[in-house]
Protein backbone atom coordinates (compact mmCIF):
# COMPACT_ATOMS: atom_id res chain seq x y z
CA UNK A 1 0.00 0.00 0.00
CA UNK A 2 1.01 3.63 -0.43
CA UNK A 3 3.39 5.02 2.18
CA UNK A 4 3.04 8.56 3.56
CA UNK A 5 6.23 9.70 1.84
CA UNK A 6 4.59 9.33 -1.61
CA UNK A 7 1.85 11.79 -0.73
CA UNK A 8 4.30 14.23 0.88
CA UNK A 9 6.55 14.09 -2.20
CA UNK A 10 3.60 14.75 -4.54
CA UNK A 11 2.60 17.68 -2.34
CA UNK A 12 6.17 19.02 -2.37
CA UNK A 13 6.34 18.72 -6.17
CA UNK A 14 3.05 20.62 -6.60
CA UNK A 15 4.28 23.29 -4.18
CA UNK A 16 7.56 23.71 -6.13
CA UNK A 17 5.61 23.95 -9.40
CA UNK A 18 3.55 26.77 -7.88
CA UNK A 19 6.69 28.50 -6.61
CA UNK A 20 8.31 28.18 -10.06
CA UNK A 21 5.20 29.71 -11.62
CA UNK A 22 5.29 32.68 -9.23
CA UNK A 23 8.96 33.26 -10.08
CA UNK A 24 8.78 32.71 -13.86
CA UNK A 25 5.42 34.06 -15.05
CA UNK A 26 4.71 37.74 -15.70
CA UNK A 27 0.90 37.96 -15.93
CA UNK A 28 -0.57 38.91 -12.56
CA UNK A 29 -3.57 36.55 -12.86
CA UNK A 30 -1.36 33.54 -13.60
CA UNK A 31 0.86 34.38 -10.61
CA UNK A 32 -2.34 34.40 -8.55
CA UNK A 33 -3.34 30.97 -9.92
CA UNK A 34 0.08 29.61 -8.93
CA UNK A 35 -0.50 30.91 -5.38
CA UNK A 36 -3.73 28.88 -5.33
CA UNK A 37 -1.75 25.83 -6.44
CA UNK A 38 0.70 26.26 -3.54
CA UNK A 39 -2.20 26.47 -1.06
CA UNK A 40 -3.68 23.25 -2.48
CA UNK A 41 -0.32 21.51 -2.12
CA UNK A 42 -0.27 22.29 1.60
CA UNK A 43 -3.85 20.97 1.80
CA UNK A 44 -2.71 17.66 0.31
CA UNK A 45 0.04 17.20 2.92
CA UNK A 46 -2.40 18.10 5.74
CA UNK A 47 -4.97 15.53 4.56
CA UNK A 48 -2.22 12.89 4.21
CA UNK A 49 -1.04 13.53 7.78
CA UNK A 50 -4.65 13.33 8.98
CA UNK A 51 -5.13 9.90 7.32
CA UNK A 52 -1.85 8.42 8.56
CA UNK A 53 -2.00 9.88 12.09
CA UNK A 54 -4.88 7.73 13.30
CA UNK A 55 -6.41 8.34 16.75
CA UNK A 56 -9.03 5.95 18.27
CA UNK A 57 -9.44 4.10 14.97
CA UNK A 58 -10.49 7.11 12.92
CA UNK A 59 -8.65 9.87 11.11
CA UNK A 60 -7.37 12.96 12.90
CA UNK A 61 -10.20 15.29 11.96
CA UNK A 62 -8.50 18.43 13.39
CA UNK A 63 -6.28 18.49 10.27
CA UNK A 64 -9.30 18.25 7.97
CA UNK A 65 -10.96 21.17 9.79
CA UNK A 66 -7.76 23.14 9.19
CA UNK A 67 -7.99 22.27 5.47
CA UNK A 68 -11.61 23.47 5.49
CA UNK A 69 -10.49 26.80 6.98
CA UNK A 70 -7.63 27.11 4.46
CA UNK A 71 -10.05 26.60 1.54
CA UNK A 72 -12.39 29.26 2.98
CA UNK A 73 -9.62 31.80 3.50
CA UNK A 74 -8.28 31.06 0.01
CA UNK A 75 -11.71 31.78 -1.49
CA UNK A 76 -11.91 35.12 0.37
CA UNK A 77 -8.36 35.93 -0.71
CA UNK A 78 -9.18 35.20 -4.36
CA UNK A 79 -12.20 37.53 -4.26
CA UNK A 80 -10.22 40.43 -2.77
CA UNK A 81 -7.15 39.84 -4.97
CA UNK A 82 -9.17 39.72 -8.19
CA UNK A 83 -10.96 42.94 -7.17
CA UNK A 84 -7.57 44.60 -6.69
CA UNK A 85 -6.40 43.31 -10.10
CA UNK A 86 -9.54 44.68 -11.80
CA UNK A 87 -9.13 48.05 -10.04
CA UNK A 88 -5.48 48.17 -11.16
CA UNK A 89 -6.48 47.38 -14.73
CA UNK A 90 -9.21 50.03 -14.74
CA UNK A 91 -6.93 52.82 -13.54
CA UNK A 92 -3.67 51.90 -15.33
CA UNK A 93 -4.36 49.15 -17.94
CA UNK A 94 -1.69 46.99 -16.30
CA UNK A 95 -1.76 43.19 -16.55
CA UNK A 96 1.98 42.45 -16.35
CA UNK A 97 4.13 42.75 -13.27
CA UNK A 98 6.97 44.48 -15.13
CA UNK A 99 4.74 47.44 -16.07
CA UNK A 100 3.88 47.89 -12.44
CA UNK A 101 6.82 50.05 -11.33
CA UNK A 102 5.14 52.76 -9.23
CA UNK A 103 3.50 52.41 -5.84
CA UNK A 104 1.42 55.61 -5.98
CA UNK A 105 -0.73 56.67 -8.95
CA UNK B 1 -5.53 -0.58 -5.90
CA UNK B 2 -4.88 2.53 -3.83
CA UNK B 3 -1.29 2.66 -5.09
CA UNK B 4 -2.43 2.53 -8.74
CA UNK B 5 -4.97 5.29 -8.16
CA UNK B 6 -2.31 7.35 -6.36
CA UNK B 7 0.12 7.08 -9.28
CA UNK B 8 -2.53 7.90 -11.90
CA UNK B 9 -3.95 10.95 -10.15
CA UNK B 10 -0.70 12.36 -8.76
CA UNK B 11 0.96 12.18 -12.20
CA UNK B 12 -2.13 13.85 -13.74
CA UNK B 13 -1.96 16.55 -11.06
CA UNK B 14 1.75 17.23 -11.65
CA UNK B 15 1.30 17.21 -15.46
CA UNK B 16 -1.54 19.73 -15.36
CA UNK B 17 0.45 21.81 -12.86
CA UNK B 18 3.30 21.88 -15.39
CA UNK B 19 0.73 23.02 -17.95
CA UNK B 20 -0.22 25.97 -15.72
CA UNK B 21 3.31 27.30 -15.61
CA UNK B 22 4.29 26.58 -19.24
CA UNK B 23 1.25 27.40 -21.41
CA UNK B 24 1.06 30.92 -22.83
CA UNK B 25 -2.67 31.48 -23.06
CA UNK B 26 -4.34 32.42 -19.73
CA UNK B 27 -7.51 30.44 -20.54
CA UNK B 28 -5.48 27.23 -21.10
CA UNK B 29 -3.70 27.89 -17.79
CA UNK B 30 -7.04 28.21 -15.99
CA UNK B 31 -8.34 24.99 -17.58
CA UNK B 32 -5.14 23.14 -16.58
CA UNK B 33 -5.57 24.42 -13.03
CA UNK B 34 -9.16 23.13 -12.93
CA UNK B 35 -7.99 19.68 -14.05
CA UNK B 36 -5.17 19.76 -11.50
CA UNK B 37 -7.65 20.59 -8.73
CA UNK B 38 -9.98 17.77 -9.79
CA UNK B 39 -7.06 15.28 -9.70
CA UNK B 40 -6.21 16.64 -6.25
CA UNK B 41 -9.80 15.97 -5.13
CA UNK B 42 -9.40 12.38 -6.39
CA UNK B 43 -6.23 12.09 -4.26
CA UNK B 44 -8.26 13.30 -1.27
CA UNK B 45 -10.74 10.49 -1.96
CA UNK B 46 -7.92 7.92 -1.95
CA UNK B 47 -7.10 9.29 1.53
CA UNK B 48 -10.74 8.74 2.69
CA UNK B 49 -11.37 12.49 3.08
CA UNK B 50 -14.67 12.57 1.21
CA UNK B 51 -16.01 15.85 2.60
CA UNK B 52 -12.79 17.74 1.81
CA UNK B 53 -12.78 16.27 -1.71
CA UNK B 54 -16.32 17.50 -2.39
CA UNK B 55 -15.48 20.94 -0.96
CA UNK B 56 -12.35 21.05 -3.13
CA UNK B 57 -14.39 20.36 -6.28
CA UNK B 58 -17.25 22.74 -5.38
CA UNK B 59 -15.25 25.68 -4.04
CA UNK B 60 -11.77 25.53 -5.55
CA UNK B 61 -12.43 23.93 -8.93
CA UNK B 62 -15.94 25.40 -9.28
CA UNK B 63 -16.47 28.82 -7.74
CA UNK B 64 -12.91 30.11 -7.60
CA UNK B 65 -11.98 29.03 -11.13
CA UNK B 66 -15.20 30.49 -12.57
CA UNK B 67 -14.17 33.76 -10.92
CA UNK B 68 -10.72 33.49 -12.53
CA UNK B 69 -12.16 32.77 -15.99
CA UNK B 70 -14.61 35.64 -15.58
CA UNK B 71 -11.80 38.09 -14.77
CA UNK B 72 -9.68 36.79 -17.68
CA UNK B 73 -12.65 37.46 -19.97
CA UNK B 74 -13.25 40.90 -18.39
CA UNK B 75 -9.64 42.04 -18.78
CA UNK B 76 -9.49 40.59 -22.31
CA UNK B 77 -6.09 39.01 -21.63
CA UNK B 78 -4.11 37.87 -24.66
CA UNK B 79 -1.33 35.31 -24.72
CA UNK B 80 1.66 36.48 -22.75
CA UNK B 81 4.29 37.87 -25.13
CA UNK B 82 7.89 36.75 -24.83
CA UNK B 83 9.78 39.17 -22.69
CA UNK B 84 13.41 39.37 -21.75
CA UNK B 85 14.12 36.77 -19.07
CA UNK B 86 16.30 37.74 -16.15
CA UNK B 87 18.71 34.85 -15.84
CA UNK B 88 20.03 35.51 -12.28
CA UNK B 89 16.44 35.45 -10.99
CA UNK B 90 15.65 32.22 -12.86
CA UNK B 91 18.87 30.53 -11.71
CA UNK B 92 18.23 31.56 -8.11
CA UNK B 93 14.65 30.32 -8.28
CA UNK B 94 15.59 26.95 -9.77
CA UNK B 95 18.36 26.53 -7.18
CA UNK B 96 15.91 27.30 -4.36
CA UNK B 97 13.34 24.83 -5.67
CA UNK B 98 15.96 22.10 -6.21
CA UNK B 99 17.32 22.60 -2.69
CA UNK B 100 13.77 22.34 -1.30
CA UNK B 101 13.06 19.11 -3.18
CA UNK B 102 16.42 17.52 -2.25
CA UNK B 103 15.87 18.47 1.41
CA UNK B 104 12.36 17.02 1.32
CA UNK B 105 13.52 13.71 -0.16
CA UNK B 106 16.35 13.48 2.40
CA UNK B 107 13.92 14.08 5.27
CA UNK B 108 11.47 11.51 3.89
CA UNK B 109 14.25 8.92 3.46
CA UNK B 110 15.73 9.54 6.94
CA UNK B 111 12.86 8.15 9.02
CA UNK B 112 11.30 4.69 8.44
CA UNK B 113 8.05 6.04 9.94
CA UNK B 114 7.33 7.73 6.62
CA UNK B 115 7.51 4.37 4.78
CA UNK B 116 4.90 2.53 6.84
CA UNK B 117 1.80 1.38 4.93
CA UNK B 118 -1.54 3.08 5.38
CA UNK B 119 -3.23 2.12 8.70
CA UNK B 120 -6.73 0.63 8.60
CA UNK B 121 -9.75 2.62 9.75
CA UNK B 122 -12.03 1.14 12.43
CA UNK B 123 -14.56 3.96 12.63
CA UNK B 124 -18.25 3.27 12.10
CA UNK B 125 -19.29 6.93 11.98
CA UNK B 126 -19.48 8.59 8.59
CA UNK B 127 -16.91 11.14 7.47
CA UNK B 128 -19.26 14.13 7.31
CA UNK B 129 -20.68 13.41 10.76
CA UNK B 130 -17.22 13.38 12.32
CA UNK B 131 -16.29 16.60 10.50
CA UNK B 132 -19.44 18.31 11.76
CA UNK B 133 -18.90 17.16 15.32
CA UNK B 134 -15.28 18.35 15.34
CA UNK B 135 -16.21 21.64 13.68
CA UNK B 136 -19.03 22.55 16.05
CA UNK B 137 -17.55 21.14 19.27
CA UNK B 138 -13.85 21.96 19.19
CA UNK B 139 -13.69 24.70 16.55
CA UNK B 140 -16.85 26.72 17.11
CA UNK B 141 -15.15 30.08 17.74
CA UNK B 142 -12.80 29.84 14.69
CA UNK B 143 -15.84 28.90 12.60
CA UNK B 144 -17.65 32.10 13.59
CA UNK B 145 -14.52 34.19 13.13
CA UNK B 146 -14.20 32.81 9.59
CA UNK B 147 -17.81 33.84 8.91
CA UNK B 148 -16.86 37.37 9.95
CA UNK B 149 -13.82 37.19 7.66
CA UNK B 150 -16.03 36.29 4.69
CA UNK B 151 -18.32 39.25 5.50
CA UNK B 152 -15.34 41.63 5.68
CA UNK B 153 -13.99 40.27 2.36
CA UNK B 154 -17.38 40.79 0.70
CA UNK B 155 -17.60 44.40 1.92
CA UNK B 156 -14.00 44.98 0.84
CA UNK B 157 -14.67 43.67 -2.67
CA UNK B 158 -17.75 45.88 -3.05
CA UNK B 159 -15.73 48.88 -1.88
CA UNK B 160 -12.82 48.07 -4.24
CA UNK B 161 -15.02 47.67 -7.30
CA UNK B 162 -16.70 51.06 -7.03
CA UNK B 163 -16.20 53.30 -10.02
CA UNK B 164 -13.81 55.78 -8.37
CA UNK B 165 -11.19 54.78 -5.83
CA UNK B 166 -10.45 57.50 -3.28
Amino acid sequence: MTPLSHYLMASGLLFSLGLAGVLLRRTIIIIFMCLEMMLSATNLSLVAFSRYGIIHGHQNYDAQILVFFIITVAAAEVAVGLAIIVALFRSQQITHTEDLNRLKF
Amino acid sequence: MQLTLFWIFSSLMILFGLGVITLRSPVSCAMCLVSSFISLAALFITLDAFFIAVIQILVAAGAVMVLFLFIIMLLNLQAEECRRLRFPVILGGIATILCFLILLSQVLASNPQFLEPIPALQSTLSDVKMIGMTLFHSFNLPFQIIGLLLLVATVGVVLLSRRTLK
